[in-house]
């Protein structure tokens, strides 16, 4: 049987002000960032256009309906071409299940997080602003080999690593 | 300038303008602490973006606050609804005429200082039953129902802690009381009475764990919830006015106000109200909520008779070793002893997981 | 002589800050004293059941995401695991490890909220809550790291897991192991004793043993309650046979035994961790399953022990791409039938502890 006569109060107390002495759980965000994942889905997908073949996979894979994609026979340089690839990312739920269909490794997550929009039209994005370029990271998610190369992720559990055991 | 300041209505006029604009000042001041050692407590940093170190967020706040559109529910008493906010405005800022700053230094020394505060520190509770009886709002209601409930039980206690006070002070003026306490503040000749008195206050004043009648996790905002605006401001004020007004009352009855070494006076004051306040801070950051019918208990089976004892305990002493030279130790040892015993074995009686009422169908 | 006093009616939510969404309850008032209450849900619906039945078996995985939010996880190896017994999928060793571990930080990152917010429902103000968010963001970088997002992982996959563990995340994890215990400790130190805590969850909103079976009610509310079960015992499924734990059960069933159940979980789930993390053995995350899932006519119905309970899958399937039926056994939902019984005769303030203590997210209710 325990004795309550508001020690527990002082007990909790005890643990808030205690809280004084730590670091506090926070990061200014503008301009403090933290690495994201590596595999990070972040609100857009990049497209490899000479990789691409057309096969629509991703397109059939994508619950959401995404994706659009048309193809055609181009008749000067006798070659199948895609005509259209286009993804409404406001539709998109970023699940990444087209990058795992796509059987040409065309088709990868960007690592772009910051992608308000005014408009809804503004969200659909075509063949040109898909296309893999720099200021468009492309982020690791099933494909390891492009993991490898991006920044450790910045962990809570190692940025705030005080020993707690102790106390 | 010193006819102009010997003429007794200028004087006031001074005087009151000075003490609205501490009043409204140390206001921000609340906020900010509040704000940023609540923040700090939770693991977080609280507003550190507008002005150095974020002190200029509680200005922020309150011109986007005055900026907001005011909007009074359709079917609310408008007359009501508009008073309410200035009623419960008012008393707040009339506590501080009796709040020695320094030696002397107030409003209006009065011989009835105390008496006076709590004579008008409760009329804001009758703004605040104005507000939620005329938003037309159930949870304004409930709020506001809660807080008449909570101010006419809360007030015995709080009046009755003092006296304790009262009578080691041998006066009802809040200089004489800190006057009292040149040598030792009465916080350690009176510990139970403080205790009884902080907890009080907190239900006085509506802060938690006692912050029933706008219990946000349930009442949304209890009694200002259809307030927005100017009139939410003013309400928000009057909340922390009403913390500034307890702070500096504790402060100068049991902390021994402006005394104190070192410091100039008026600093000590505000040191000590400041502190108080972050102790309700402290207490608002680590405590839930407690239920309305535990917060009757509360002052009726636990504080009253507490209250009461501590009354005949501080009468005898005083009795037996009267006005003892150079620090009474054993009066503090026994005072202590008494508050620890008392507050265990009462806790006892109190028990936990009552409280369902039988209730059939009507 | 009883002063009669006209009943009144309150309308907590839809839109309130304690409701975890967009529930909504009616509640009949005697002053402060609930006489009546009826419980309105159906905002947050989506016909997830109506949309799963055109989209391919994967495609239907990101929709369990979305169901109950806070445990997404949970919810896709429930369903992966109803379509592996439809489709009788073996899944590898290592992916059977990843699986738990993934089960399990869930668990802990469920309950942190649920503990948190309950908490907070008594009227804390956000501390606890502060607190034990701190450390499911400590999690959430976890499955940030594995799966590439922080709330909709999209993990599980019929067959296994997308992808392997990242190099990076047992160390992470072990990180995360050693240093929980202390914080566990710190929560308990902070609000397990504190008087006006106690006051306000103890005796509260009992939860009578029987009506708890009756109701069918599972998950952390029945076994404060008493109801020793727990599908990690009672049906083993995945690998959970090989590890070591004990169900903590309540005695009372009262407001505080589900939070303190809750906690106990929590260490035990610590527990179940470590020796995943010890056994976990190297080798492929996902076995040979076609992109496209045709499984056989018939139906299945997977479950497993979320955590706010028996979480279940049930698919009927005709052969094709898409299934035919879909339905889910929502614990949020189950564990509200008994609310009303609950409720009655207790204050509105307890009515929003003891709602907060029964765990449940709107989401997974109306899904
Ligand atoms: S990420 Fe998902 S929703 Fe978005 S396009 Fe790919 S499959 Fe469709
Ligand atoms: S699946 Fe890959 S290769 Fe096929 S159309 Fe899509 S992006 Fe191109």
């Amino acid at each position: 049987m325990k004795l309550h006569f508001g020690n527990g109060l002082l007990k909790g107390m005890l643990v808030t002000i205690k809280q004084n002495l730590r670091h506090p759980t926070v990061t200014q965000y503008p301009e403090q960032r933290l690495n994201t994942s590596r595999r990070i889905r972040g609100q857009e997908l990049v497209w490899n256009k000479t990789r691409c073949t057309g096969c629509a996979t991703c397109a059939k894979a994508c619950h959401q309906g995404a994706i659009q994609i048309v193809t055609a026979t181009n008749t000067e340089n006798n070659k199948y071409e895609v005509e259209t690839y286009r993804v409404d990312t406001g539709y998109c739920i970023q699940c990444g299940i087209c990058v795992e269909a796509c059987p040409y490794d065309a088709l990868f997550m960007g690592a772009r997080y910051e992608k308000a929009k005014y408009r809804r039209a503004e969200l659909v994005e075509n063949k040109e602003q898909m296309a893999d370029s720099l200021d468009r990271p492309v982020s690791g998610y099933f494909h390891p080999e492009r993991a490898e190369k991006l920044p450790v992720q910045t962990l809570l559990v190692e940025k705030i690593n005080e020993d707690r055991s102790k106390e | 300038m010193t006819e102009l300041f010997a003429n007794p209505w200028f004087h006031w006029a001074f005087y009151t303008v000075l003490l609205i604009s501490f009043a409204l000042g140390a206001v921000m001041g609340l906020i900010y602490i509040e704000r940023r050692g609540m923040g700090r407590m939770q693991s977080r940093l609280g507003p550190n973006r507008t002005g150095p170190f974020g002190l200029l967020q509680a200005v922020a706040d309150a011109v986007k606050v005055l900026l907001k559109e005011d909007i009074v529910p359709a079917n609310a008493d408008k007359v009501v609804h508009w008073l309410a906010p200035i009623v419960a405005f008012v008393p707040v800022l009339l506590i501080f005429a009796v709040v020695p700053f320094m030696n002397g230094a107030m409003l209006a020394d009065l011989n009835i200082g105390i008496l006076y505060v709590f004579a008008i520190g409760s009329i804001s509770s009758v703004g605040i039953f104005m507000a939620g009886w005329s938003s037309s709002n159930k949870y304004s209601l409930l709020g506001a129902m809660r807080d008449v409930a909570s101010i006419v039980s809360y007030e015995i206690p709080l009046v009755l802690a003092i006296i304790g006070v009262v009578i080691l002070a041998g006066s009802l003026s809040t200089n004489e009381i800190v006057k009292a306490q040149a040598n030792i503040p009465f916080i350690l000749l009176q510990p139970l009475g403080f205790i009884i008195f902080f907890a009080a206050a907190c239900a006085e004043i509506n802060r938690s764990p006692f912050d029933l009648l706008e219990a946000d996790s349930e009442l949304v905002a209890g009694f200002h919830t259809e307030y927005s605006g100017m009139k939410f401001a003013m309400f928000y004020l009057v909340e922390y006015a009403e913390a500034l007004a307890m702070c500096a009352i504790i402060s100068t009855i049991f902390l021994g106000g402006w005394q104190g070494p070192v410091l100039p006076p008026w600093l000590w004051f505000l040191v000590k109200t400041f502190g108080m306040f972050y102790v309700m801070v402290w207490t608002r950051t680590t405590f839930p909520r407690v239920r309305i019918d535990q917060l009757m208990a509360l002052a009726w089976k636990f504080m009253l008779p507490l209250a009461l004892i501590n009354i005949v305990v501080t009468a005898i002493e005083v009795v037996i070793w009267p006005t003892p030279a150079g620090l009474p130790w054993v009066l503090i040892i026994v005072n202590f002893a008494v508050a620890g015993i008392l507050i265990v074995t009462w806790s006892r009686l109190m028990k936990y997981g009552w409280g369902r009422v039988e209730t059939t169908l009507r | 002589m009883a002063l009669h006093t006209e009943p009144f009616i309150l309308n907590i939510g839809p839109v309130h800050p304690s409701t975890h969404g967009v529930f909504r309850i009616r509640a009949t008032l005697d002053g402060e004293v609930i006489v009546d209450i009826e419980p309105v849900f159906g905002y947050l619906h989506r016909g997830v059941e109506k949309l799963a039945e055109q989209r391919t078996y994967t495609g239907i995985i990101p929709l369990t995401d979305r169901m109950d939010y806070i445990t997404s996880m949970s919810n896709n190896l429930a369903y992966v695991l109803a379509v592996e017994k439809l489709a009788k999928v073996k899944v590898p060793e290592r992916a059977e490890y990843i699986r738990v571990i993934m089960a399990e930080m869930q668990r802990i990152c469920n309950h942190l909220v649920a503990a948190g917010a309950f908490i907070n429902d008594c009227g804390a103000f956000f501390t606890p809550f502060l607190y034990m968010f701190r450390e499911r963001e400590k999690l959430m970088d976890l499955f940030e790291m594995v799966s590439g997002q922080r709330l909709t992982y999209n993990y599980m996959r019929v067959g296994g897991v997308s992808q392997d563990l990242p190099a990076e995340f047992l160390p992470a994890l072990r990180k995360f192991l050693k240093e929980m215990p202390a914080h566990i400790a710190e929560y308990e130190r902070l609000i397990n004793d504190n008087e006006i805590f106690l006051a306000r969850s103890r005796m509260i909103g009992i939860l009578p043993k029987e009506l708890a079976i009756n109701c069918g009610i599972s998950g952390p509310v029945a076994r404060a309650s008493g109801v020793k079960w727990d599908l990690r015992k009672a049906d083993p499924y995945g690998i959970y046979d090989r590890f070591e734990f004990d169900i903590p059960t309540g005695t009372v069933g009262d407001a505080n035994d589900r939070y303190t159940v809750r906690i106990a979980e929590m260490k035990q789930s610590l527990r179940i961790i470590e020796q995943a993390v010890e056994k976990i053995p190297a080798g492929p995350v996902i076995s040979d399953v076609p992109k496209v899932l045709h499984p056989p006519v018939g139906e299945a119905y997977g479950h497993l022990e979320g955590p706010k309970g028996e979480l279940g899958f049930y698919l009927v399937s005709d052969g094709g791409i898409a299934p035919y039926r879909f339905h889910v056994r929502p614990p949020s939902l189950i564990n509200l039938t008994a609310l009303r019984q609950m409720l009655i005769g207790w204050k509105i303030q307890d009515a929003i502890t003891i709602f907060g203590s029964i765990d449940i997210t709107m989401g997974e209710v109306d899904r």
